[in-house]
């Protein structure tokens, strides 16, 4: 029998009465209500309060550290270094996680933890943590891309050499790894081109902003099982994490996945979790760990910094026939950035004969780079969107226009070596060009920005299982972490399925000890992975319920049916049974075969890209440099929004993040290397009075090979927003900004220049 | 902060002896919005939190013939909600309104935005363009000072040990007078002025200026009482040409440094808009006063 | 150093505890009471999440000392409604979608309720910058305000 990857049972015509509308979030009521469990919200018997002490120094090395005085202060029960953490050598994938979890021989970036203490009250752990004497040998530091990489640059790993470059001198260096991709032939491709448009572009890094801190609360019981409570997105993956670095079998690991406040790629690694659970060893009680807003910003990974050059050219007709890039990303001090998402995405939406690009991963003096939304590509997609307006303009052709020349479609084969089955880009475009907001003149004294993006979505590793009650209620068990309340479309796919009401079927997130392995919530895989694997369970749970009522009619299995939440004969000819419930079926169990429960575990394949269009209104104050966004439209296609509202707010977050990230978002530091601005006071995030309504536009051109021929959505949306934002300004100065965040200093100079260079 | 102790004393005797305690180092906690956050960031290590919320002369908005009184411990919510106050200061009020959120402003006060002495506070300028002055109480007696004189640098004030400001009071009104308070910032809320012009003035029948005050802060260790802004525009109608000389003023008058929040150049630049906006903002409501 | 003894009501039921006098009063009605749903997100007054009313005035419970809350009256987002009986801005959340990772709802629910109180038909821009001092980094605010505006009809209507 065809498998659910091989066949997905995907039928276009199909009468959907669940998929498709808007229920009630079965998180909501919680939610709302203040009930609902977050990281910080447990409380166990006989708790500490674990505090971690971190390093002021952006690069330094550490010579001793003394805790002989803190142990001493009385309510505290336990401190930790890095000497109670199993040895694993430098330069090693699990050797570089534990360093960069606590300090080891140095500590690479302001804020690294060097040790960590677990008390009876929080104010203990603090008085505590300024007796933990640490005696550093402070090393010159670096933080930008350019001088990382420069000649004298300070050298953070003396092993470090460039992966992925042969040709790079065996000496020290902090460029980690060099990738390079290629399409056609460069040259030639520029030769055909009649207007090349070129740039630098730089972005300084950003926060995922998530407003929840990260908390946990580790429980290393007497005989060696670990329970950890914690908002993730990755249970499964902190398991195996915490595993390898702490030295502790995964079986005798169970992570419980709390509510979620907020992510976006930001907490798929650990921070407090690895050190709270050897505090808990060491004290022999549970220790909860919560971090404050100002270690967020000091410890926990941002998104990458980077410096870019891309060149494009294109023809007359508007055909853009080659396409060039030099790419830097920070990663902070270890490598993992993900960076090579943006070569595979930032030309992939074009059908470019050549392209040829030159990415770099950089390591320096900061914390370690985490993923957000689409990591790696929107700061690129930045200047590529800008260019491709260029060479619009130049033209003088429509930018939904251009775009739609080059618009790649079914059978493209990309850079990264996929080829499509049915995409809509197009359609995309073309329902963007026909939106209200498009169709209507810009303002005097407004510009706007057209700009649009493309994501992989993934699919990968998920496991699930299904309960069917006494009752007929369902249980489902997933573990890919819900974010944003991805369970209602898991429990509306199944309901469909099974042809009952949706408030029949609960989704629990379930801990690592009950579920196979299931991949990070990221790649925006959740609502299309988890999908799969449901559908599966309710598949195999229909076909037992089929087996169970064929068998108490005396029929074969072939001669029974299942519709609308009921087995019934498959015509008038096998019999005149009455159609049974799930209930009836499952109240009769204890004398059959036992419960009806399926299980589910797969590598999903079958994701498919989703691509996505925003036009932006802006206004920009000349006197100042400041931005007012008016308007902001999103079109996007998402195959088949099961859950329409849940799919729009996943577009206007993504907007508004972008929005952030475009205007204002940025690390500063100081001199010293010390981050400046390590809370929300000037880490400007933007606030309800900042943003506009944002209309959006859901594109439905179906994955055939989803059983409802769903794509995800997360990502997509956030690709295209700086560039929206940056060819939105471009249209109201005339002159284009290209280092990001187009702060009002920085736009300021723009229409100086601009003014001084037209008087 | 581990032995901290915090006390609430209900007459004003009592906190200025409490504050003039040479044995033990307090702080004023009235809003506690900055208070909170500095205490809980180790700036500040008081060993007693003197509560002044329920000291009598320190509670209330009092009006007489004109001229009113805030008292120093009242929330800037509760001033938003004063109606005679908001239609009398409009540009002091344009100030207030920023120093934070609905929340924040649920519990700050003007004279804790003074107090806590950043020269980038909103409540400030306009209330030294206002002519505004504080009324303190301390171990010598009382005493009042004008709201220019407490900032000397940021974190400092000219308040000595155990003195206390009780209230502010605001000067009555002339007719044709008008107040207003601008302030850059990057967001529409929630963000620390990166510069901030106030201008009062005051018009004859002719519209024609006979008293101005500009204060801008942001653009020194101190606010700026610049009296070459405010010569800008007396005797004139307040037109292009006084607006370009007071935006000249302006930049002239800044001497602000490069910070987290704003550069140098930027500062002096922008801060010339911001002026000539808060005087355009003035002068309106002056004439429709 | 010794702990003050605090007598306050919170949701209508009083309550005693003991606390160290530099609390706050979000960690003390999270650690102490254990009322969870006021949330924490950066114990500087910035992002909102911790709105609570005091003496009926809204404000951000991380700022409040909780020794000062003595003789006082909080509300938390524990007393707003239940199941049966939800706030009207809490069904339209609901209905409206105004949440998606929900730690930021709480504060907002919060706050949103003292808007409507004073202002019964707030404009987009009033509830906007009402709204300033709530972080939300998930929804893009879109729905929170549309929740507020539909809530706000409700609320009219029926008196």
């Amino acid at each position: 029998m065809a498998t659910i990857l091989e066949e997905s049972g995907f039928n276009p015509g199909a009468d959907l009465k669940i998929v498709g509308t808007n229920p009630v979030k079965h998180d909501g009521l919680d939610k709302v209500l203040g009930r609902a469990k977050f990281g910080a919200d447990v409380y166990l018997p006989g708790m500490l309060y674990g505090k971690i002490v971190r390093s002021p120094h952006a690069h330094a090395k550490i010579k001793s550290i003394d805790i002989s005085e803190a142990i001493k202060i009385p309510g505290v029960k336990a401190v930790i270094t890095a000497a109670d953490f199993p040895e694993l050598p430098q330069g090693s994938g699990w050797g570089d996680m534990s360093r960069t979890t606590i300090a080891h021989e140095k500590v690479l970036f302001d804020g690294h933890p060097v040790a960590a203490i677990a008390a009876i009250s929080e104010q203990v752990a603090k008085r505590a943590s300024k007796f933990i004497k640490v005696d550093y040998e402070v090393l010159p530091h670096v933080i930008e891309v350019e001088d990382a990489i420069a000649e004298d640059a300070p050298i953070l790993h003396e092993y470090m050499r460039t992966k992925g470059d042969e040709t790079a001198p065996d000496v020290p260096t902090n460029i980690c790894e060099k990738m390079v991709s290629k399409v056609g032939d460069i040259d030639s491709g520029f030769a055909l081109a009649d207007y090349i448009v070129e740039n630098d572009f730089d972005s300084k890094p950003m926060h995922q902003g998530y407003i929840e801190p990260q908390g946990c609360i580790a429980d290393y019981s007497q005989d060696g099982l670990v329970e950890l409570w914690t908002c993730t997105q990755a249970p499964f993956v902190y398991r195996d994490r915490l595993s390898a670095i702490l030295k502790i079998d995964a079986a005798k690991i169970n992570v419980q996945q709390s509510e979620l406040g907020g992510g976006f790629g930001g907490k798929t690694g650990f921070y407090a979790e690895p050190l709270a659970i050897l505090l808990s060893k060491k004290a022999n009680a549970p220790v909860k760990m919560t971090l404050t807003r100002t270690e967020v910003f000091r410890g926990t990974g941002p998104v990458s910094g980077t410096k870019s050059r891309i060149k494009m050219g294109c023809k007359k007709n508007g055909k853009i026939v080659a396409a060039e890039a030099e790419l830097y990303f920070q990663t902070g001090p270890y490598t993992g950035s993900m960076y090579f998402n943006a070569p595979n995405a930032m030309f992939t939406r074009y059908d470019l004969p050549n392209i040829y690009i030159e990415a770099y991963e950089v390591v320096s003096n900061r914390p370690k780079v985490n993923s957000f939304r689409a990591p790696c590509v929107p700061q690129i997609v930045f200047g590529v969107e800008g260019l491709v307006d260029d060479m619009a303009k130049k033209i003088g052709m429509d930018p939904i226009d251009f775009r739609l020349k080059n618009a790649a479609i079914e059978g493209h084969t990309t850079i990264y070596g996929d080829t499509w089955g049915p995409v809509g880009f197009v359609e995309t475009l073309e329902a963007a060009k026909a939106t209200e907001h498009y169709k209507t003149p810009v303002k005097s004294g407004e510009g706007r920005g057209v700009s649009c993006g493309f994501w992989f979505n993934r699919g990968g590793e998920t496991a699930s299982s299904m309960t069917l009650a006494p009752d007929g209620t369902v249980t489902i068990s997933t573990g890919t972490a819900d974010v944003a309340g991805s369970r209602i479309s898991i429990a509306m796919m199944a309901a469909e399925e099974l042809g009952i009401d949706v408030d029949k079927v609960r989704v629990k997130m379930a801990d690592t000890n009950s579920l196979g392995f299931n991949r990070v919530t990221a790649g925006s895989r959740t609502t299309f992975s988890v999908g799969m694997v449901v559908v599966d369970n309710a598949r195999k749970c229909i076909a037992e319920l089929c087996r169970r009522a064929a068998n108490e009619w005396g029929v074969a299995e072939e001669e029974v049916k299942f519709e609308n939440g009921e087995v019934k004969p498959a015509s008038s000819n096998v019999g005149n049974f009455i159609p049974m419930s799930i209930s009836d079926i499952t109240s009769k169990t204890t004398m059959t075969n036992g419960a009806i429960v399926s299980s589910s575990s797969m590598n999903v394949t079958g994701a498919g890209p989703g691509f996505g269009v925003h036009i932006v209104d802006v206004k920009v104050d000349e006197g100042t440099g400041r931005v007012d966004v008016l308007r902001w439209t999103v079109v996007q296609d998402a195959g088949k929004a099961i859950h329409p509202l849940q799919v729009e707010g996943q577009l206007q977050g993504a907007a508004i993040q972008g929005m952030g990230w475009a205007l204002n978002e940025e690390y500063i530091y100081t001199q010293e290397g010390k981050l400046d601005n390590p809370g929300f006071l000037d880490y400007r995030m933007p606030v309800a009075s900042d943003a506009p309504m944002i209309d959006c536009k859901i594109v439905e051109v179906p994955n055939p090979l989803h059983p409802f021929g769903l794509r995800g959505v997360g990502e997509v949306p956030v690709v295209p927003t700086m560039a929206a934002v940056g060819n939105a300004i471009t249209d109201a100065l005339g002159i284009r900004p290209t280092s990001l965040p187009m702060s009002p200093p920085k736009l300021l100079d723009l229409i100086e220049n601009r003014n001084t260079s037209s008087s | 902060m581990d032995q901290v102790r915090y006390t609430a004393p209900d007459t004003l005797d009592a906190a200025i002896a409490l504050l003039s305690d040479d044995k033990a180092d307090s702080t004023i906690f009235a809003g506690g919005t900055d208070v909170m956050v500095q205490l809980h960031s180790d700036l500040i290590e008081p060993e007693v939190i003197v509560n002044v919320k329920n000291i009598p002369e320190l509670t209330g908005i009092k009006e007489t013939e004109g001229v009113y009184t805030i008292g120093a411990a009242t929330p800037i919510a509760e001033l938003q909600e004063h109606r005679g106050f908001c239609k009398t200061w409009p540009g002091v009020i344009d100030g207030a309104e920023l120093i934070g959120s609905v929340q924040v402003k649920g519990r700050s006060t003007m004279v804790g935005n003074l107090c806590n002495a950043s020269p980038a506070a909103d409540s400030v300028p306009p209330s030294i363009a206002a002519g505004a002055i504080v009324n303190i109480a301390g171990p010598d007696g009382k005493r009042v000072a004008a709201v220019e004189d407490i900032v000397l640098g940021p974190r400092k004030t000219s308040l000595k040990k155990g003195e206390i400001i009780v209230s502010m009071t605001f000067p009555a009104r002339s007719l044709h007078s008008g107040d207003a308070y601008l302030r850059l910032t990057p967001r529409t809320e929630m963000d620390i002025a990166i510069v901030g012009a106030a201008v009062n003035l005051t018009l004859d029948d002719k519209g024609i200026c006979t008293a101005a005050r500009v204060a801008l802060g942001a653009v020194a260790p101190k606010f700026l009482l610049v009296q070459e802004c405010a010569d800008a525009l007396i005797g004139t109608k307040v037109g292009k040409n006084a607006l370009d000389a007071l935006g000249k003023a302006a930049s002239n008058a800044a001497n602000p440094i490069t910070d987290k929040r704003g550069t140098k150049e930027y500062r002096v630049k922008t801060i010339s808009v911001m002026a000539r906006r808060a005087a355009e903002r003035a002068v309106k409501r002056a004439r429709e006063n | 150093m010794s702990k003050a003894h605090v007598t306050t009501t919170v949701n209508g039921d009083e309550y005693e505890f003991l606390c160290e006098p530099q609390q706050s009063l979000v960690t003390v009605l999270r650690d102490e009471l254990r009322l969870s749903g006021t949330k924490e997100g950066c114990s500087t007054g910035d992002c909102g999440a911790c709105s609570v009313m005091m003496d009926d005035r809204l404000v951000c419970s991380c700022l409040v000392l909780a020794v000062e809350t003595d003789g006082k009256h909080i509300e938390t987002i524990e007393g707003m409604g239940t199941a049966e009986d939800l706030h009207p801005l809490q069904r339209r959340f609901l209905e409206i979608n105004g949440l998606q990772c929900g730690i930021c709802t709480p504060g907002i629910l919060i706050a949103a309720k003292a808007l409507l109180k004073k202002n019964p038909n707030p404009s987009e821009t009033e509830i906007r910058f009402w709204l300033a001092g709530n972080l939300c980094r998930c929804t893009g605010y879109d729905k929170i305000i549309r929740s507020v505006q539909a809530a706000a009809e409700d609320m009219r209507k029926a008196k």
